[in-house]
C-alpha cells in the first residue's frame, strides 16, 4: 500500500507563502526559430547552419546529463500544447505564479548560448535576440515576469551598449553574467562592464552554469553530475573571492551581486576563511580597505535553491543569521528537477519578520519593485 | 598550552635546496639532475612561495634558508616547547609537480630518503608521510611499497588539486597499496596547476588561490565519495591537511541533498554521504577558519556530529597563529583531549602499534 507521508514537523500557514517573490524562474523557447524574428538575416543563417559553439564536447547536450529529460526538468512540467518547460506562459502560471500569487518572478534565461559563446559578434547578436524574446514571450503578456538583461562577456563594447539600451527599462531588473567564464569576473578585462551595471542601477546576477572551458574543480574534470551539481558552489565560491579580493567594491561602491542557485549556507565560512588569510597577505592586496567580509555583507545577495538542508533543521536559522536575513531572497527554479516549493524548502519555521523578507521584502527593495 | 603526549599532524619540513637530495639519488637521477643544472634550483611551488607571509611565521624564519629546513629549528619551535610525542612531517615540494613521471619519481624517492636519513633518524618523535608522484599511481605505488616497512612512514601524500580528482579510478593503484599497508592518504591543501583553481579561470592574487584550496578539499571530497573510493577500500582513511576545517558542515549538507536527488548515477554509493565522512575522514586542525564569536564556533562543533574528526597540528612553519595560541579558541577540554591525541592514534594505525609494542 502507498502512503503519503507528511513530515509532522513541517506545520505552516499557507499565508505565508502567498504572495512572494521567486527570484529564479527558467523560461523556454518552443523551437530555436523562437530568436529568429530578433536576429538579422546574416545571423539567422548562422544560427542554422554553424549554431552555437562554447568550450566543450557537447554541442547541444550537457557534459554532465541531468537525471531527468529536458537537461533536468521536473517531470510534470512539460506542456500539454508540446514545446519543452518553461515554454508555455500558461503553464507556469498555473504551476507557478497563480499557485502562489507570486508577486514578481525574476527571469533566468539560461537560453541562447549568448554567455558562452565563442563566436563573440554572434554571442552579442544572441544576447539583444534573447532579451527582445525574454519580453516578447513573458515580460509582456506576463507584466509580474521581470527580465534579466544578458550580455556577452566577452565583447565588452556590445555589453555595454546592452546594458545602457535597457537601464530605465522597467521590463528588466538585473544583468545576467555567467559564474564560469575565461577569467574570474574581478579581473581588470571586466571592470568597465560591471561598472556600466552599476552606472544603470542593475545588480548583476550570477546564476549557476555554463562554461569557459576550464575543468568543473581545480583538480580537472570530475566524473558525475553528482560531482558538477556541487562544484556550482565552488565557482560561487570563487567569484565572491575575485570579486572582493580584486577591490571591485572600492571601485564600484554601488555594485549589487546576486547569487542565484548555488545556495547559500557556505557563505559564512568562506568570509571567516577570506578574514583569516587576509590578515597574513594584506600587503597583497592593497586596495581593500576593510575586511573581506565587510564586503560580502554589503555587496552580495543570495537566492535560497538549491537549499542547503542542515541534518539539524534549525541549525538553518543560525545560518541565516551568519549571512543576514536581508540578504537572502527566495527561488525556486521553476522548472527544473529540483525545484524548490516555498511550503516545504525551509525545514524549520522561520521568524515572521525573516519570512518576510526572504519570501517578499529583500527582492522588492533590492529590485525596486513596487 | 596543550596536554602532554600530543601528536601533532601537520608540520612542514622544507627541502632546503635539489643539491641536498643530490646524495640520495640513484648516479643516473644524479647525473640527470646535474646535467640539466636543477641542483642550482629548489623547485619552490606556485602553491607556497616561501617569501610569503603566511607561509613563514617571523620568528620561525631562519637566518638562512626556507623556513622549515632545519631540523634544530623544529625543535626549539615545535618538539621542545610543545613537546608532543609524534610530529608528522609533511614535504609539499616541486617533485610532486614535474610532468615527467620519471624524474618526478626519481625526486620523490631522493626526498623520501632524505628525510629518513636527515630528520627520521636523527629524532625519534618524528614520524612522515610518503611522497609519491600523484599523476602517476602505478610508480607511487611502488614507492608506498619500497618505503611500507619502514613503520615511521605513516601516510601517503597528495595534493588536493592536481591532473585528475581524486577519486578517479586511476588513482586507485596507489589507494590498494595505501589500505594494504595501513597507511592514510593525506590530502594536502594545494595545486600543482594542472587547472586553474576554479572553473571560472585564474585569478590574480595569491591570497585567491589560498582561499581557493577550501574549495579544492571539497572537491576532492566530492570525488572520492561520488567515485565510491570508501566503498571499493573499506579501510581506507582519508585526512584533509590544512584544509581549514568550517567549510564542511555545509558541504556535507550540500553532499547529502545532491546524493538524495540524483544518487541513481552512482549506485554504488549506497549511504548518506555525511555519514561515510564521519567514518572514514579527518581533517587537521590548522588553520581553522574560525568564526568570530565564541558561541558560533561551538555551533559549527555542534555541526561536526562528530568529536572524532578534528587532529591536532601547528601546520609548522607557517603563519596562522601566534605565541602558543596553537590550538583553536573555544576548544572545550574534553575536545583538546580527542584532538592531541586520541584521535590521531585512532586514525594512523602505525602510531598506535608503536605505542602498544
Amino acid at each position: 500500500m502507498n502512503v503519503t507521508l507528511r513530515d509532522p514537523r513541517i506545520e505552516r500557514p499557507a499565508q505565508q507563502h502567498l504572495g512572494f517573490v521567486d527570484c529564479d524562474v527558467h523560461p523556454f523557447f518552443r523551437t530555436p526559430a523562437d530568436f529568429d524574428p530578433f536576429l538579422s538575416a546574416h545571423w539567422r543563417e548562422h544560427r542554422q547552419s554553424i549554431g552555437n559553439r562554447s568550450r566543450a564536447g557537447l554541442a547541444r547536450t550537457s557534459m554532465y546529463p541531468r537525471m531527468s529529460p529536458g537537461n533536468g526538468m521536473r517531470g510534470d512540467s512539460w506542456p500539454k500544447t508540446g514545446g519543452p518547460p518553461g515554454s508555455d506562459l500558461a503553464m507556469m502560471r498555473e504551476q507557478l505564479l497563480d499557485l502562489f500569487d507570486v508577486k514578481a518572478g525574476l527571469l533566468a534565461p539560461l537560453v541562447g548560448g549568448a554567455a558562452a559563446e565563442r563566436n563573440v559578434e554572434f554571442g552579442a547578436a544572441m544576447a539583444v535576440a534573447v532579451n527582445e524574446w525574454q519580453c516578447a514571450a513573458f515580460c509582456d503578456p506576463e507584466p509580474r515576469l521581470k527580465g534579466s538583461v544578458q550580455i556577452t562577456l566577452e565583447h565588452e563594447q556590445s555589453a555595454i551598449a546592452e546594458i545602457e539600451a535597457r537601464a530605465g527599462d522597467r521590463r528588466f531588473c538585473q544583468v545576467n553574467i555567467p559564474p564560469r567564464g575565461l577569467e574570474p569576473l574581478g579581473r581588470h578585462r571586466y571592470r568597465r562592464i560591471l561598472a556600466a551595471c552599476a552606472a544603470a542601477g542593475f545588480p548583476i546576477s550570477l546564476h549557476l552554469g555554463g562554461t569557459g572551458g576550464h575543468p568543473s574543480t581545480g583538480g580537472g574534470w570530475p566524473s558525475f553530475y553528482h560531482e558538477e551539481h556541487p562544484s556550482y558552489v565552488q565557482s560561487m565560491e570563487s567569484l565572491v573571492v575575485s570579486l572582493v579580493c580584486e577591490g571591485v567594491f572600492e571601485e564600484l561602491p554601488d555594485l549589487k551581486v546576486v547569487m542565484v542557485e548555488g545556495g547559500f549556507a557556505w557563505l559564512p565560512s568562506l568570509a571567516w576563511r577570506l578574514d583569516k588569510h587576509w590578515k597574513r597577505l594584506k600587503a597583497e592586496a592593497p586596495s581593500l580597505k576593510r575586511a573581506p567580509s565587510e564586503y560580502i555583507r554589503d555587496h552580495f545577495w543570495v537566492t535560497t535553491q538549491p537549499m542547503e538542508e542542515p541534518e539539524r533543521a534549525e541549525d538553518m536559522l543560525q545560518t541565516i543569521e551568519w549571512i543576514g536575513p536581508d540578504r537572502i531572497m527566495f527561488s525556486t527554479d521553476y522548472p527544473h528537477w529540483d525545484q524548490d516549493d516555498p511550503r516545504y524548502a525551509f525545514k524549520v519555521r522561520l521568524p515572521d519578520d525573516w519570512a518576510r523578507m526572504i519570501y517578499r521584502e529583500n527582492a522588492q527593495a533590492l529590485y525596486r519593485l513596487d | 598550552m596543550i596536554p602532554p603526549g600530543a601528536i601533532d599532524c601537520d608540520v612542514h619540513v622544507t627541502v632546503p635546496s635539489v643539491r641536498d637530495l643530490l646524495p640520495y639519488m640513484e648516479p643516473y637521477w644524479r647525473e640527470h639532475v646535474e646535467r640539466r643544472g636543477l641542483e642550482r634550483e629548489n623547485l619552490d611551488t606556485s602553491a607556497y612561495p616561501p617569501g610569503a607571509a603566511i607561509n613563514a611565521r617571523p620568528d620561525w624564519k631562519l637566518p638562512k634558508g626556507p623556513a622549515g629546513g632545519s631540523l634544530q629549528a623544529l625543535q626549539a619551535h615545535i618538539l621542545d616547547p610543545l613537546a608532543p610525542e609524534f610530529a608528522i612531517c609533511n614535504v609539499i615540494h616541486g617533485a610532486q609537480m614535474i610532468f615527467s613521471e620519471d624524474l618526478s619519481l626519481a625526486l620523490c624517492r631522493a626526498i623520501n630518503n632524505w628525510l629518513a636519513a636527515e630528520w627520521l633518524d636523527r629524532d625519534p618523535r618524528l614520524r612522515a608521510s610518503i611522497v609519491v608522484p600523484p599523476h602517476s599511481p602505478d610508480l607511487a605505488a611502488e614507492e608506498v611499497e619500497r618505503l611500507a616497512g619502514d613503520r615511521r612512514f605513516v601516510q601517503v601524500l597528495l595534493l588536493a588539486m592536481a591532473e585528475v580528482p581524486l577519486g578517479r579510478r586511476f588513482m586507485w593503484p596507489l589507494y590498494r597499496v595505501a589500505e594494504k599497508h595501513g597507511l592514510p592518504i593525506g590530502v594536502h591543501a594545494g595545486s600543482s596547476f594542472r587547472h586553474p583553481p576554479s572553473a571560472g579561470g585564474w585569478g590574480s592574487l595569491y591570497l585567491e588561490d589560498y582561499v581557493s584550496f577550501a574549495q579544492g578539499h571539497a572537491a576532492a571530497l566530492n570525488s572520492l565519495l561520488a567515485e565510491g573510493v570508501f566503498q571499493k577500500f573499506p579501510d581506507l582513511r582519508v585526512v584533509l591537511i590544512e584544509s581549514g576545517v568550517t567549510w564542511l558542515p555545509a558541504s556535507m549538507w550540500r553532499f547529502n541533498k545532491t546524493w538524495r536527488g540524483v544518487r541513481a548515477e552512482v549506485p554504488w554509493l549506497n549511504r548518506l554521504p555525511s555519514d561515510i565522512v564521519r567514518e572514514r575522514v579527518r581533517l587537521t586542525a590548522q588553520p581553522f577558519d574560525t568564526p568570530p564569536d565564541a558561541a558560533s564556533m561551538l555551533r559549527i562543533l555542534e555541526q561536526f556530529g562528530s568529536d572524532e574528526m578534528l587532529l591536532f597540528a601547528t601546520d609548522y612553519p607557517h603563519w596562522h597563529y601566534d605565541g602558543d595560541e596553537v590550538l583553536p579558541a573555544g576548544l572545550p577540554p574534553d575536545l583538546v583531549r580527542k584532538i592531541t591525541r586520541d584521535n590521531p592514534l585512532a586514525t594512523y594505525p602505525r602510531l598506535k602499534q608503536e605505542q602498544t609494542r
